[in-house]
């Protein structure tokens, strides 16, 4: 019972702009739930749906059993949403912010203060109480918006870019914040950041031009690619002959090899043998995530290529 | 969990009014001048002669002003900061935001709503009778303008056009119009323009009210149709078209 369900979801902007086909996939509503994708990717308006706040043009989901459309005002008691452009109200603090959005849920005034106050101390946030929000950090603001939805009573959890536009280390604090929540709430996050969907997730959900590329655990999404090993080399290295593979040059001259493990280890041998420098390793989201979105958007041009050629001819 | 529903009501007040005048005191300034300062120009043009149409006036504007507001405020809240979206995917109730918000609006102006209803006493000394009119009157243009407002704001997705018609709106139906002096200082045919706010039709009400305009019987019921009629079906057309979430 405790799952996400999609069948068959898309929405379509007027008349031309599909922003999600035919997403199909079930995960487990519990843990943290990454959904990865490029801008534009249709991760926002799965969000949206999900959250009850945009109705699908056709298809159906549910989470834990309830239909987030037909049981919309059911599914409502048990969420919550940081937009992704959501910002702290400037002339408010994080303490009055998170008090009127409990009372907003219906918290009483006493009740809604206790909340307030225990999510502020939970996330680190106690001595910024009182300040307003307009005169704090872009991480502190951050934050102050999950303490919003921390204190509420919600067990389903949206996070749409949560970290955009945070500094690194302010992002890294913002995951401890995630894994936190997610001890006994299940949250659905989108990030374009691959790092962070390798650290927190424990399902992840890849999305290529509306389209569900890929949805699993990470092992599980490694195992499915073609490719699972990369081997690295420096700069104006001489690359190995290879059987099996694909080799690509980044921008500073790096080489990567992405292979099979055979292959990897075959590649390595020789390469040690030779006393040169590499590393060698199982490949990283970075390198699932472009196969697997380059292989999807290759394939649609393909496919669009192919389409226009049938159309020509007939 | 038992949600409360005056908890909600009392949440928007305090976002929209209460910590808003506590922490941004400046605007709360800027909302009591306005109607004051035509107040004070109308008064001093007229050498006095106009003082109690002119308090009336700004009771008018006072309130067409929290409808309009209403449609800043509440843009404001939903475009920059994203609450409605937060507020949807939640048990909030959409009456319940609507209604709070509308109520934070009156309390917002409360401070220009005495200072005016204090020299409406003083100039126009209503009996009661007159009073109950002239509040009755003072409501159905906020119930007008509120419906305005809030109809505005679920259509509109920019903040700077949101605050550029606010302010249009108020001095169009508030400052142009014959609500600060009577209408018949307009000549024929520009009175029958005035006749498409409005706020001419409670403004002839609450000057006949107070005595400075005489209107036959026939008149002043046709006043009072028109602006019920106004508000209720506004309420109706906002209550089936205005915009709580995406679809």
């Amino acid at each position: 019972m405790d799952q996400l369900i999609t069948n068959g979801l898309s929405k379509r902007y007027g008349q031309k702009t599909d922003a999600l086909q035919d997403v199909t996939f079930s995960a487990p509503s519990s843990g943290i739930f990454a959904l990865i994708g490029r801008n534009g990717a249709g991760k926002t308006t799965l969000v949206r749906i999900l959250a009850t706040e945009l109705a699908p043009t056709s298809g159906s989901a549910s989470i834990n059993g309830i239909d987030v459309v037909k049981e919309d005002k059911k599914l409502r008691e048990r969420i919550a949403i940081v937009p992704q452009e959501a910002r702290t109200i400037s002339w408010m603090t994080p303490k009055q912010s998170t008090l009127t959005y409990l009372m907003w849920r219906g918290f009483e005034y006493s009740e809604a203060k206790k909340r307030a106050e225990e999510s502020l101390a939970r996330l680190k946030l106690d001595k910024y109480a009182d300040t307003l929000n307009r005169l704090l950090s872009g991480g502190t603001k951050r934050k102050a918006l999950a303490a919003m939805v921390l204190a509420s009573e919600a067990d389903i959890i949206f996070l749409d870019e949560p970290t955009t536009g945070l500094d690194p280390i302010s992002r890294k604090d913002f995951w401890v914040i995630l894994r936190e929540l997610a001890k006994d709430r299940f949250i659905f996050l989108t990030t374009h950041y691959l790092e962070e969907a390798e650290q927190l997730a424990d399902t992840l959900g890849i999305l290529g031009e509306g389209r569900l590329v890929a949805v699993g655990t990470v092992p599980s999404i490694r195992g499915r690619i073609r490719y699972q090993y990369s081997v690295k080399l420096p700069a104006n290295s001489p690359v190995p002959g290879i059987s099996q593979g694909e080799v690509t040059t980044g921008r500073n001259g790096e080489v990567q090899i992405l292979t099979n493990e055979d292959e990897a280890f075959s590649i390595s041998k020789r390469l040690s043998v030779a006393g040169a420098r590499f590393s060698i390793g199982p490949v990283s989201l970075d390198d699932i995530f472009f196969q697997l979105v380059g292989e999807s958007t290759h394939a649609e041009q393909e496919a669009a290529t192919l389409g226009n050629e049938g159309g020509g001819s007939g | 969990m038992r949600r409360s529903r005056s908890s909600q009501l009392v949440a928007a007040i305090l976002v929209n009014a209460v910590y808003e005048m506590k922490n941004y005191p400046i605007n709360l300034v800027n909302t009591v001048l306005s109607p004051l300062s035509f107040l004070v120009v109308i008064d001093f043009v007229s050498r006095g002669a106009l003082i109690g149409q002119a308090i009336e006036g700004g009771l008018i504007m006072s309130m067409f002003q929290s409808g309009m507001s209403l449609q800043g405020d509440i843009s404001h809240l939903k475009n920059d900061f994203k609450l409605q979206d937060m507020l949807v995917s939640s048990p909030a109730s959409p009456a319940a935001y609507v209604v709070g918000m509308a109520a934070s609006e009156i309390i917002y102006n409360l401070p220009a709503l005495a200072i005016l209803i204090v020299l409406g006493a003083i100039y126009i000394h209503p009996g009661a009778f007159q009073a109950l009119e002239l509040t009755a009157a003072l409501l159905l243009m906020f119930l007008t303008s509120i419906t305005i407002g809030f109809m505005f704001a679920t259509l509109s997705s920019d903040i700077v056009q949101s605050f550029a018609w606010s302010r249009l709106l108020t001095t169009v139906f508030t400052a142009i119009t014959p609500v600060y002096y009577p209408i018949t200082y307009i000549p024929y045919p520009f009175r029958y323009l005035a006749y498409l706010s409005p706020t001419t039709y409670v403004a002839e009400i609450m000057q006949n009210a107070a005595g400075y305009l005489q209107l036959s019987g026939n008149v002043l019921i046709t006043d009072w149709a028109i602006i019920s009629g106004l508000a209720a079906v506004l309420l109706v057309v906002v209550s089936r078209n205005a915009r709580w979430k995406e679809v």
